[in-house]
């Protein structure tokens, strides 16, 4: 098990004071907290090698491209990818999701196709594929999640066709924290013809993740979520599929050869290898670096123990949230099924009362839709307040927030 | 003339059919706006002295002591300006 009053020694931002109370993060999957072994690594780069990579020569450019190829090996076995060429950084999830719509979908989806995505995608993974389909003419399809907010997978298997050109499906849900059986939708898609592209913003974070394993063709998280910087994401694609790809951007880094042809007074243009065909104009090297370090971080706390410390946070947490009378817990009941991620409203009040209220005490939460209002309209819920725990939160916490929210069911 | 813009840092609309606004007043002026507040809105609700359920014009709002206010179904932002500038001259 991990320590995590040991781990907070990491965290200066863990000794903050705000509204005179000790701060209390439960706003982990909108975004983690970073160590200062991160921090570190980015001003170790600024300060001794800071140069822009694959352009030059000189020696801190060999060692900023250095820096950043790390970074993307260092991803690369952390999910177990075959190589960096089928690591590309991007800005972050939204982004990857959008590569693979428009880089992908732009060739491969037409008139009388289908793509599945789920009810409790986050918008980024619903907008880029409806956005598409005004364009392309393809139809956009939504399995349906069951009562307790996991995913229905019955109605994914009715849906699914041999029309469905892509299914794309979140790992854990961003409102809920259920955890989708990804491997089991990766099989039902391949029999089908169809690929899979897995949002991973909330599972990498938070669970060992094998790529491989899984069999997924697509696979999309964001560093900041997982102790890294705000700005830098991954997306990972198997090699043939990402080969098959034309670029998603065009401009410098991406390309092998421009070269001017005097005949036909045109540009013939050719790519450079994977992953930086898909990484056009100067990259966030600072942020590969930062999250090189992060995942450095969570490897050696171990993914299994980040895994178990907040499955008991959970649990403890819905255990001790069932002594509030006015609360209620929405999505799975059962913390082994889920990744620290706990929905709730206060009867009366809305959730960003709740907020606001917590915020008096130090207790950080996210209100509102988490970026899942389709999720929500399902439910009948105007909105859901959410508490979701890291590596470094404690029973403590918990506790005081269990007294805070009693304080708030006396209002 | 008070503006808005004098005291109000920030103001957050929410999402859905049902829109609240959340105003996020300037740190250094907080204090003096929600002294402004209490003295013009009719008071619901005190709790512990840090939060104000309060109602004004018909609107009612909920107002934090950390200089923090939420208004709640207001049709346009243009109507919680005006509201505002009404409880903070």
């Amino acid at each position: 098990m991990l320590d995590p009053y040991k781990i907070r020694e990491d965290f200066p931002i863990l000794k903050r004071k705000i509204n005179n109370c000790p701060l209390i993060y439960f706003d982990n999957a909108a975004t983690s907290q970073k160590p200062r072994q991160v921090v570190e690594a980015i001003k170790n780069f600024y300060e001794n090698h800071n140069a822009n990579v694959h352009r030059a020569v000189h020696t801190l450019s060999q060692e900023a491209s250095e820096l950043y190829e790390d970074a993307h090996k260092e991803v690369a076995d952390f999910i177990n990818a075959s190589g960096i060429e089928e690591t590309i950084f991007v800005r972050g999830t939204t982004e990857a999701i959008n590569l693979v719509a428009y880089a992908w979908g732009c060739r491969n989806l037409t008139k009388g196709d289908e793509v599945i995505v789920s009810l409790m995608e986050h918008h980024s993974n619903i907008v880029p594929w409806e956005f598409l389909s005004k364009a392309k003419g393809f139809n956009v399809k939504y399995v349906e999640v069951n009562n307790d907010a996991s995913l229905n997978h019955e109605d994914f298997e009715n849906k699914i066709s041999k029309k469905t050109k892509i299914v794309c499906v979140s790992h854990v849900s961003n409102f809920s924290g259920a955890v989708n059986d990804v491997e089991r939708l990766a099989k039902v898609a391949h029999e089908r013809g169809a690929l899979i592209l897995v949002d991973g913003a909330q599972s990498v974070p938070h669970l060992p993740v094998d790529v491989g394993d899984l069999d997924l063709d697509f696979f999309a998280f964001s560093g900041h979520k997982m102790l890294g910087p705000t700005g830098i994401g991954v997306l990972y694609g198997k090699r043939e599929i990402l080969e098959k790809m034309e670029p998603f951007q065009g401009g410098g880094e991406m390309i092998r050869e421009v070269s001017f042809d005097q005949a036909t007074q045109r540009c013939s243009i050719t790519w450079n290898d994977l992953p930086w065909k898909f990484e056009a104009g100067t990259p966030h090297i600072s942020g590969g670096i930062g999250l090189m370090e992060a995942v450095k971080y969570l490897r050696r706390v171990g993914m299994e123990n980040v895994k178990a410390h907040e499955c008991m946070l959970t649990e403890y947490a819905m255990q001790r949230m069932q002594e509030c009378q006015k609360v209620e817990i929405y999505g799975p009941k059962d913390a082994s099924n889920k990744c620290g991620i706990i929905p709730f409203g206060v009867d009366g009040l809305s959730s960003h009362d709740v907020a606001l209220f917590l915020d008096n005490y130090g207790i950080m939460v996210r209100s509102g839709f988490h970026c899942a209002q389709p999720l929500h309209e399902t439910f009948g819920l105007q909105s859901s307040a959410r508490i979701s725990f890291y590596i470094y939160n404690t029973c403590e916490e918990i506790d005081r927030l269990i007294e805070v929210l009693k304080e708030i069911e006396q209002i | 003339m008070v503006t808005v813009e004098d005291y109000v840092a920030r103001i957050e609309e929410t999402c859905g059919k049902e829109r609240d606004f959340i105003v996020l007043f300037k740190y250094d002026k907080k204090d003096e706006a929600i002294t402004n507040i209490l003295k013009k809105a009719k008071m619901e609700k005190s709790i512990s002295a840090i939060i104000f359920e309060l109602t004004f014009k018909n609107v009612s709002f909920r107002l934090y002591g950390t200089g923090k206010a939420i208004f709640r179904h207001l049709e346009e932002k243009s109507q919680l300006q005006k509201v505002l500038v009404d409880l903070l001259s």
